[in-house]
């Protein structure tokens, strides 16, 4: 096994707050990864770093062992790291298909010059392109809403879309911002099987931030816990459920806080 | 009412309808707001009169060339500007605009205030050939969007963010659409400047920019159509109104501004007429007509 993404040392500080504060780990080839801690723990944060929306303050990031640096966020995405996120971003207006569509667009390289001769290189790319939308849109489950704008569509599948036209772009890791937020119990556990399924079929390495645990303790191979911006505890899930920290970090102290509360 | 006149109007909205078509694409595609584009228009205006009077070019070769001149002008004004977000870059545009106009102003070889005349107008700007542009300019705008540059904007429009994120180089989507709308702003200039026979600095003020905005919204955004149709109406109105000169500027604001309350959307709300439509709605009609006959009976 190859590391596919290891931090070193990263740390983001906005003016004096310190988001991000020494973070390393690193993630094998094909394994999901968890990325767990309380609110504000500085979890989006990392997402934001690896995907070079934020800048990083020190430390730094190597995808398959090649140092990730001066890239834009789209350049990211080219080489093969995209993400989804944790208030949905879809493109609203537009329709489930043309949502996936649009982001197949790495799929062909024709010119402006081709879309106004509209032969050859450009029919036969726009049909991979449309293939290649409807066989996603399949394997989601989501080709019986191809048609429905986006913003119409029920919660869990918009969040489904999102994962779908993060695929789209045949990803070698993908990152999960809160995949199960505002998902009920059932859903929750079709989101699991989901996860292992397409990271199966698309040979994906995946690092999701969650906060249902039993999604995390199901789905993930290992653990890592953030809290404010540092970093907490990392292991498998029994190690983590076990680990008295991360327990405290999660529920507080047992004496002091018992003592204070209501 | 003469030929002349009409045929006189009808080219004043194609002129109009070209600016607006490239304007479509960038404000309403792009989700770009420009009021700078009388500036594009300008630059082409004055360097395809250059072209043709000056160096005795053929009206065509001359047009593109004030198209690319402009463009260039648009790469420029884009590379410099377009990492700016929304509000921003439309006061960008509106000082690009202005900027253009008071540089010709202060020009002597383009005239200054005073403007370039006696500008060929034999067998240069004509219906037809205005017609023939729009028709190419529609054309071209159609199979722009309907490919993965068009989709590529269109998501920038809708998601910014996300569209990083899928790959899309969102900077550079955003200089092509600007370029694009300024060739299509500059043939639109070199097209009036060769049908008045006249420019002046004064033609292309804010007033304009924001006419032309006006009209891609009015239209609705994201609608080709829509755009066509809003050239149309909004040239044409002011000239229906001319007889009683003093109110029709109000009429003209109070039209825009009851479409804008009736149909904040705009008139085609980011559909499109096409055959196909057309044709199912026909067929719908005949259906419904058939049904009512059956309840009847």
């Amino acid at each position: 096994m190859s590391s596919v993404l290891s931090l070193k040392h990263v740390t983001k500080r906005f003016g004096g707050l310190t988001a991000v504060g020494d973070v390393s780990f690193n993630i094998e080839e094909g394994e999901i990864f968890g990325l767990i801690g309380p609110n504000g723990a500085g979890k989006t944060t990392i997402f934001n770093l690896i995907t070079a929306i934020y800048s990083i303050t020190e430390g730094e990031i190597f995808f398959y062992n090649k140092k990730l640096e001066k890239l834009k966020p789209f350049q990211i995405a080219n080489i093969g790291i995209t993400r989804t996120f944790q208030n949905i971003r879809l493109f609203k207006k537009l329709s489930t298909y043309d949502n996936v569509l649009t982001a197949c667009h790495k799929a062909a390289d024709y010119g402006l010059l081709d879309t106004i001769i509209r032969f050859g290189k450009f029919k036969k790319q726009e049909k991979e392109l449309n293939d290649k939308t409807a066989e996603l849109l399949k394997l989601m489950g989501l080709w019986e809403y191809k048609d429905m704008v986006a913003s119409n569509l029920p919660y869990g599948l918009q969040r489904k879309l999102e994962i779908a036209r993060a695929l789209a772009l045949d990803p070698k890791l993908l990152l999960l911002d809160e995949p199960a937020a505002g998902m009920n119990p059932e859903e929750t556990i079709q989101l699991m099987e989901l996860i292992r399924e397409i990271r199966d079929k698309f040979n994906l390495t995946v690092l999701i931030i969650e906060h249902h645990m039993d999604l995390i303790m199901g789905v993930c191979d290992r653990i890592f816990v953030l809290n404010f911006g540092i970093p907490l505890a990392q292991g498998t899930p029994m190690e983590i459920q076990g680990d008295k920290r991360v327990i405290e970090a999660y529920l507080g102290k047992v004496e002091g806080n018992y003592a204070e509360g209501k | 009412m003469s030929w002349v006149y009409i045929s006189g109007i009808l080219i004043l909205s194609g002129i109009n309808m070209l600016t607006v078509l490239g304007l479509s694409l960038l404000t309403g595609f792009t989700g770009l707001f420009s009021f700078g584009h009388a500036g594009f228009m300008a630059i082409g205006a004055y360097i395809s009169a250059t072209m043709t009077m000056r160096m005795g070019m053929p009206f065509i070769p001359a047009l593109l060339i004030g198209g690319f001149a402009a463009m260039l002008a648009g790469l420029l004004i884009g590379k410099l500007t377009l990492n700016l977000k929304g509000d921003y870059f439309c006061i960008a545009t509106l000082g690009f605009g202005e900027a253009i106009r008071l540089i010709l102003d202060n020009i002597q070889f383009f005239g200054g205030a005073r403007g370039l005349a006696n500008i060929p107008t034999e067998g240069t700007t004509t219906l037809t050939s205005v017609v023939l542009i729009n028709v190419v300019a529609i054309t071209f705008l159609v199979f722009i969007i309907k490919s993965r540059h068009g989709r590529n904007m269109v998501a920038i429009r809708e998601e910014e963010m996300a569209s990083q994120v899928i790959g899309i180089d969102v900077f550079k989507y955003k200089l092509m659409s600007l370029a694009i709308s300024a060739l299509y702003a500059g043939v639109a200039g070199g097209l009036l400047a060769h049908y008045l026979g006249y420019i002046q600095p004064i033609m292309f003020k804010m007033v304009k920019s924001t006419e032309l905005t006006i009209i891609v919204i009015f239209g609705g955004l994201g609608s080709v159509s829509g755009s066509v149709i809003g050239a149309l109406l909004l040239t044409f109105l002011p000239e229906i109104l001319r007889s009683f000169y003093d109110w029709r500027l109000v009429v003209y604001g109070a039209a825009v501004i009851l479409i804008m309350i009736t149909r904040p959307q705009g008139l085609m709300g980011g559909k499109e007429i096409s055959l196909k439509g057309i044709f199912n709605f026909i067929k719908k009609f005949i259906n419904k007509n058939k049904d009512k006959e059956e309840v009847k009976s």
